[in-house]
């Protein structure tokens, strides 16, 4: 749901001067440019040259594992302090502060799962020009160069990744406003305090250093920034810095001009991708000539594709790959953020790159990055891979994994803004049963609260939640029901009452509670930031707080950026404030937040025995340890479709795996072609869930005739046969940080083809997709990569040979999928209405040999729902090896313990020889003779019902 | 378990007195029992193989169609028979079987999962026995009300025939009556129409001549007025003062544009002044106003002095009856004392024939409007039997929590805000829309109110047998498209035989 434009008859009178004639398409006036923004103006109109910081080597001081030193502005005088860390794993952690801020300055808590391990750091040259660091491994050294200050990380003789090599450090230190006394000193005295000051500031500067009070330390800062001259004078004097006005709001910024910048380039790299969320294509582009990339979680209504406007979330990590190396750069702030990117290869045609190879005046490749933050610090996260599965790995232990979500969350889902009443939920689960759909989930929009307060039931249409809840439970299936962060204000709601009572909410910039428009009318937004109401919030999912809901309802937090329609571009007032920080500072990290506390709260309430599961909108770096994201209302279009892959593909890149789009669109009506190839596409996706807008017709599965009817069951149902697959996808993910759904040049690293390919994936390593996504199509051609390796059609079993783009024609049935030779895939394929039906269900093997007979893969089974797998490590965790004819299960988990009724109902072998014979042998050594079919034209070779238990040790022998 | 269903009679089973427990595999209907032969190889139902006999129901897939696996979940297009002992038989697919939901009332599809399930079947048939029993009395009442509808529909029908052609005959004669009367009135009114003429004529020339008065008047004060040197002449510069007679309106009257309007005469004497004053006319300003501060571009206050030009009186044309005025033109009329008596009695004659021929008129009109209904209400589709008749022109109300709806059959839905507001047309009278087989279930109304980003509103209305006629629920399942059931014994369908109903309550038993 959660269009910023609720029904017109109801509200036009709140929306009225936000949303009248934006009905088409994103009104592209409500939402700032990089000029609208006066920081991100500021420091963009800063150009490349040369940095006027300056690393002052004499203040080194270096620990183990921690490497200081200041960095002065030699246009204003301002410290820096730098500090450099070592990291496990391959990584190295800058940050750059004031030295003596006039207050303290925001960084990002809560989103590191721990202080990062450090690894020691040890100089291994040093001159007046700079110092060299080693990092370990590899003959990897950071270089910090003094004269202008730059780093830079080099490997051997090859750097690796620079920062400010182009001088865009910039930092916009706190100051006291030009009308306070400071100020008019300075301006009277002028040139007098001028001279005072250069014989004050040596000498505070030292009493600083011997750590005297906060005072004088305020009263230096404040002296050098009144005496800083004309280059200072010149900031203060641009507009925008200490008040900012865009449309009707006003920005008091009592703190004035906070923002920073820095650059980064990496030598050698074409190709970057990562910092979600943008409607665009999975390799960046350069932002030449157009706005930057901005990261600030806002409430876009309709909006469009290809370009680099915000979402309703962020992630601001950064990806740089070449055939060579991967590398990550993770910006850890939670303001709002630009991100330029230029290249210098960029707009060079195949023909010029191999003209300039051939003559060999190729200048190498370059792609320069450049970060800008409104407030906050610099805190840098540099990963150095060298692999992609490296990044992988070192983001996710900076800020954690892939929450494992109940197996039931990676069925399908069937939601709708809005299922109208009970009699309505009823009626679809019935619906689905009589179209015999399998379905996990069905969803309940804002509709179903008493006047959008959530937490509440409408009385007259949901006047008995739990008997709707137990009806759904009967059939093994589930709910979800939209708690959103806004709360109605209204002194006869006890959520209000008592979050206004506790002093939880937000408060304005004049220390009232921050009020804005959302769905119930005026709202008050709690502030998630504050530990205390995120532990107040979590109390009220309690099965006794949370009335009418029961241990298979599920949370959905939707409107969390957060989005307040008559606030500036529909969020939050910038000067509001949480506790001490600014809304400002603390903008992206809201939406995590309130995704984190709801999805503890459903921990709590099963005492810590249910993995929870809750949706979220708005996200941000390390969301993903608290569920699952969607892209937000889209819509019923065609390129909506398609740009659900790299979108997803890109949150997969950062950590966040459970991710998918509203099937069949949210806004408009899909065309029933759109529909059908909307579920094949999201079948095959993380997050399987249809939705639609409040105004669109219906859409249920079998409203379009049976033919429709019958191609989306088949999805559907290729879904569920999967659910073993994606279970351990996702079980994997949550283990090591490794995406779910990948990018191609995730797997085939060294082969550039793959670069930019974003219509097709691979779940985990072994599946690759390539959905239809154009209307009409009669054909399609698919990239199978890895020269020495063989694919098998999923369908029909065809093999085919990697590394070749592959022509396929496609009916309305189609859904080109195959499986990597070499690999294993588990299926249960007697598929049911849901995925608790077929718990105790037997697995198919599907055994796909490599071009040398071999294969590979796991199967993992918990109970599918508790931490036990966690706890008291009751999982089932096999390894399926196939070797020299003979298949075994091997347990990968020997201090694990879990019992399944589940067997091995049938093995599949592709690209297989006819065996003579097949032996089954089980761990009490007893051999029994499974019988077989071959089909020789296709090489499938079937093995009937070898009968061991899924958990057992088993070999079975081809002979 | 059986017992209790092998006291009821079983003679009514046809070839089937010896009910006893026929062994066949699980989930095997009846009818296919003879497919499944205990001990002999089992070839699918589709021909496709054959396997040994202990692979039927072995928890594996052996054939495409599932046929050999109709007690397990093992194959995918498989499907399950539950006998349902006390209800009614039933097919589930294969899918539920052992999948901890209780699908089948007599609990045989979870016979190893675990799931509690309680056997249901009795309670079932018994309640839908009720139900159906309830439901055949109400489609026997209601079929006889129907029966009643119909009847009254023929009937009205019928009023409704008689009475179109009885309008369509009176319909002729009031046409001719029209055209007599049309005839009279337009003899009548032609004395009248010249008295009209005549005195209309006589205004014109009346006012004519008042008009000529009043210019030479105005000529004759502005010739006084322009004299200045009260010489007899008006000269040009006594005309030069007159700024507003300047001919090209560009603010200023030259020597050349003054002689100009003199007629290329240095001065004029007051014959002269005649022909030339129609130049001036139009423009000239009296001097009395023109010592108004305000001069040209005042010129609308000058408008708002009583205009005193005939021109602008209205022909009193509507008051040729009323005597009173006539007194005014007596002065311009002749008309003896024996004149206006025969206009005035030719005026009465005329309003006379007018008023007679008026009434004529609308009386056709009112027999075309009862006949443009009734051939309207007759040629709406009312069902097969014209059952549906009674409903036109009623309208009938269901109150929900939020609004009051309204149908008025084959007329229009709305709905109605029920604490204020205005009404909501949720669509007009479209179509039947029932299926196929039975159209006259499902009626259709649309083109409502529009939906804001969304289509026009419509609404479908499910007609169910029921003796009353009532809506029974208003639903809009999506946005701005309604759903209506309503009762009605116009859809009430010819009861069974009562002896055929019986056999279907109990044909579980076939099952045995």
């Amino acid at each position: 749901m959660a269009a910023s434009m609720c029904r017109m008859e109801r509200c036009l009178f709140v929306l009225l001067p936000f949303f009248l004639g934006v009905a088409q398409a994103v009104d592209r006036s409500n939402f700032k440019t990089c000029d609208q923004s006066s920081f991100c103006k500021r420091q963009r109109d800063i150009k490349a040259g040369q940095s006027p910081y300056r690393a002052l080597l004499e203040t080194m001081e270096l620990t183990n594992s921690r490497l200081t030193l200041q960095l002065i502005n030699d246009n204003n005088k301002v410290r820096l302090l730098l500090e450099l860390y070592r990291l496990q794993g391959n990584m190295t952690r800058v940050k750059i502060n004031e030295l003596k801020p006039l207050k303290p300055r925001y960084e990002v808590p809560d989103v590191l799962i721990q202080d990062p391990p450090t690894e020691p750091l040890s100089v291994v040259a040093q001159d007046e020009n700079g110092v060299v660091l080693s990092l370990g491994a590899d003959e990897q050294r950071l270089i910090v160069s003094a004269r202008p200050f730059r780093l830079d990380i080099v490997e051997g003789p090859k750097v690796l990744l620079s920062l400010n090599s182009r001088g865009l450090l910039v930092f916009e230190h706190l100051r006291l406003r030009k009308d306070t006394i400071a100020h008019k000193i300075s301006s009277t005295v002028g040139s007098m305090w001028d001279r005072i000051r250069s014989v004050f500031s040596s000498k505070s500067q030292d009493d600083a250093e011997d750590g005297e009070g906060a005072e004088k330390t305020e009263q230096q800062a404040g002296g050098e920034q009144a005496a800083e001259g004309d280059q200072l004078k010149e900031e203060e004097e641009l507009p925008g810095t200490w008040e900012e006005t865009f449309k009707t709001h006003t920005d008091t910024k009592p703190n004035g001009p906070t923002s920073i910048s820095l650059d980064f380039s990496f030598p050698g790299v074409e190709h970057v991708y990562g910092i979600p969320e943008h409607a665009d294509t999975l390799k960046l582009k350069t932002t030449d000539g157009g706005d930057p990339y901005r990261l600030y979680n806002l409430d876009v209504f309709q909006y469009e594709l290809h370009n680099p406007m915000a979402l309703y979330g962020a992630v601001p990590v950064l990806l740089s790959h070449n055939t060579e190396r991967t590398m990550g750069v993770f910006w850890l702030n939670a303001a709002e953020t630009w991100v330029d990117i230029s290249s210098n290869t960029a707009g060079k045609t195949v023909f010029g790159k191999m003209l300039d190879f051939v003559q060999g005046s190729s200048e190498t490749p370059q792609t320069d990055v450049r970060w800008i933050s409104e407030a906050g610090i610099i805190d840098v996260f540099i990963m150095l891979g060298p692999k992609p599965s490296d990044v992988f790995s070192q983001y996710a232990s900076l800020t954690g994994t892939q929450a494992f979500p109940p197996l039931s969350a990676l069925g399908y889902h069937q939601c709708r803004w809005n299922y109208n009443d009970q009699e309505d939920v009823r009626g679809v689960d019935q619906g689905l049963d009589d179209h015999d759909i399998p379905c996990d989930f069905i969803w309940l929009d804002i509709e179903h609260t008493d006047g959008k307060r959530y937490f509440t039931w409408d009385p007259n249409k949901f006047s008995q939640p739990k008997d709707m809840l137990q009806g759904l439970k009967d059939k093994r299936r589930n709910l979800v029901a939209i708690v959103d962060p806004h709360i109605k204000v209204d002194s006869n709601f006890k959520v209000h009452n008592e979050i206004r009572s506790r002093n939880f909410y937000v408060k304005n910039k004049d220390g009232g509670d921050y009020e804005g428009w959302c769905w119930p009318g005026n709202a008050g937004y709690p502030d998630f930031t504050n530990a205390e109401m995120r532990a107040w919030w979590a109390s009220m999912f309690a099965y006794d707080q949370y009335e009418g809901s029961m241990e298979n309802m599920y949370t959905w937090n939707d409107m969390n950026e957060p989005s307040v329609f008559n606030g500036p571009e529909v969020t939050m007032h910038k000067d509001a404030l949480h506790g001490s920080w600014e809304h400002r500072e603390v903008h992206n990290i809201y939406g995590l937040y309130v995704h984190r506390a709801t999805a503890e709260g459903l921990i709590q309430r099963s005492g810590g025995v249910e993995r929870p599961f809750v949706l979220t909108r708005a996200f941000f770096a390390g969301s993903q340890r608290y569920g699952a994201v969607w892209t937000g209302d889209n819509a019923a279009e065609w390129g909506h479709l398609k740009i659900s892959l790299p979108m997803c593909l890109s949150l997969g890149l950062v950590g966040i795996s459970f991710c998918g789009a509203d099937v069949g669109g949210f806004f408009k009506a899909p065309s029933t072609e759109l529909l059908v190839r909307w579920y094949q596409a999201g079948a095959y996706q993380p997050f399987f869930r249809a939705h639609a807008h409040l105004d669109t017709p219906r859409r249920e599965p079998w409203l379009f005739g049976p033919e429709n009817t019958a191609l989306i069951r088949e999805a559907v149902r290729q879904r569920y046969a999967l659910l073993p697959f994606w279970y351990q996808q996702f079980y994997n993910a949550h283990r090591t940080g490794q995406p779910v759904m990948r990018a191609l040049w995730v797997e085939y690293p060294e082969d550039s083809v793959t670069f930019d390919i974003e219509d097709e994936y691979l779940l985990g390593r072994d599946l690759l997709v390539h959905p239809v996504t154009e209307e009409g199509l009669k054909s399609l051609t698919a990239y199978l990569p890895g020269k020495r390796e063989v694919w098998y059609d999923v369908h029909t079993f065809k093999k085919h040979a990697g590394g070749q783009s592959l022509y396929i024609p496609v009916t309305m049935s189609s859904i080109p999928a195959f499986q990597r030779g070499g690999s294993i895939i588990t299926r249960k394929d007697r598929v049911r209405r849901s995925s608790a039906c077929m718990e105790n269900d037997p697995y198919t093997l599907y055994v796909a040999l490599s071009p040398e007979g071999t294969a590979e893969g796991e199967l993992y089974i918990d109970d599918g729902h508790t931490f036990s797998y966690e706890k008291n490590k009751a999982f089932i965790h096999r390894r399926l090896t196939f070797n020299d004819g003979v298949l075994s299960s091997s347990n990968l988990a020997l201090d694990s313990q879990f019992t399944t009724a589940s067997w091995v109902e049938k093995i599949i072998f592709l690209g297989a020889r006819k065996p003579a014979s097949v032996t089954l042998k089980t761990a009490g050594g007893s051999e029994t003779r499974v019988e077989f079919e071959y089909d020789s034209a296709l090489e499938v070779l079937s093995l009937r019902k070898p009968g061991v238990n899924a958990g057992a040790d088993w070999t079975v022998l081809l002979r | 378990m059986l017992c209790a269903q092998l006291l009821f009679p079983l003679s009514l089973f046809l070839g089937l007195s010896a009910t006893v427990e026929v062994q066949r595999p699980r989930g095997v209907p009846l009818s296919k029992r003879q497919f499944y032969e205990e001990g002999k190889p089992f070839t699918c139902l589709d021909g496709s193989r054959t396997v040994p006999f202990d692979r039927v129901n072995d928890d594996y897939c052996d054939c495409k169609d599932g046929s050999d696996e109709p007690g397990t979940a093992a194959c995918p297009n498989g499907s399950f028979h539950c006998t349902n002992a006390g209800h009614r038989p039933a097919f589930i697919p294969s899918s539920r079987i052992n999948d901890g939901i209780c699908d089948c009332c007599d609990t045989t599809d979870e016979y190893n999962s675990g799931a509690t399930c309680k056997n249901t079947c009795r309670e079932m048939g018994r309640r839908e026995r009720e139900s159906l029993q309830k439901l055949a009395e109400i489609t026997k009442e209601g079929f006889l009300l129907k029966q009643q509808l119909i009847e009254e529909a023929k009937r009205k029908k019928e009023e409704k025939q008689s009475k179109l052609t009885e309008l369509q005959a009176g319909k002729r004669d009031v046409e001719e009556k029209v055209e007599a009367l049309r005839t009279v009135k337009e003899t009548a009114e032609q004395p009248e129409k010249e008295a009209k003429e005549r005195h209309l004529k006589a205004w014109e020339e009346q006012k004519a001549v008042i008009r000529m008065e009043k210019d030479k008047a105005k000529m004759a004060e502005a010739f006084l007025e322009l004299d200045d040197d009260a010489d007899g002449y008006v000269s040009v510069a006594e005309l030069q003062s007159h700024a507003e007679l300047d001919p090209n309106s560009d603010g200023s009257l030259t020597e050349e544009e003054v002689q100009g309007l003199l007629g290329g005469a240095d001065k004029v004497d007051t014959s002269s002044f005649e022909n030339i004053w129609g130049n001036l006319k139009d423009k000239y300003v009296s001097e009395s106003q023109a010592e108004n501060p305000s001069s040209l571009e005042t010129a609308p206050e000058e408008t708002k002095e009583p205009v005193t030009d005939n021109e602008s009186e209205p022909y009193p044309e509507d008051d040729i009856g009323v005597e009173e005025d006539d007194e005014e033109e007596e002065d311009d009329d002749d008309d003896t004392h024996e004149d206006f008596e025969d206009k005035v009695r030719s005026f009465f004659t005329a309003q006379k024939a007018r008023d007679d021929f008026e009434e004529s008129e609308r009386a056709l009109r009112e027999i075309d409007d009862q006949v443009k209904n009734i051939e309207k209400e007759l040629s709406f589709d009312f069902g097969p039997s014209a059952e549906f008749t009674y409903l036109y022109s009623q309208c009938y109300e269901l109150t929900t929590s939020e609004y009051i709806y309204k149908i008025c059959p084959f007329n229009r839905v709305s709905q109605k805000p029920k604490f204020g507001g205005s009404e909501t047309n949720l669509g007009s009278w479209g179509s039947w829309a029932g299926p196929d087989d039975n159209k006259y279930t499902v009626m259709k109304y649309e083109h409502g109110t529009g939906c804001w980003q969304g289509p026009s509103r419509s609404t479908t209305v499910k007609l169910t047998c029921g003796k009353e006629t009532t809506v029974t629920s208003t639903s809009e399942p999506s946005r701005c498209e309604y759903l209506m059931e309503f009762t009605t014994p116009a859809v009430c369908q010819e009861p069974l035989p009562v002896n055929v109903v019986h056999v279907d309550g109990h044909s579980d038993h076939v099952e045995l």
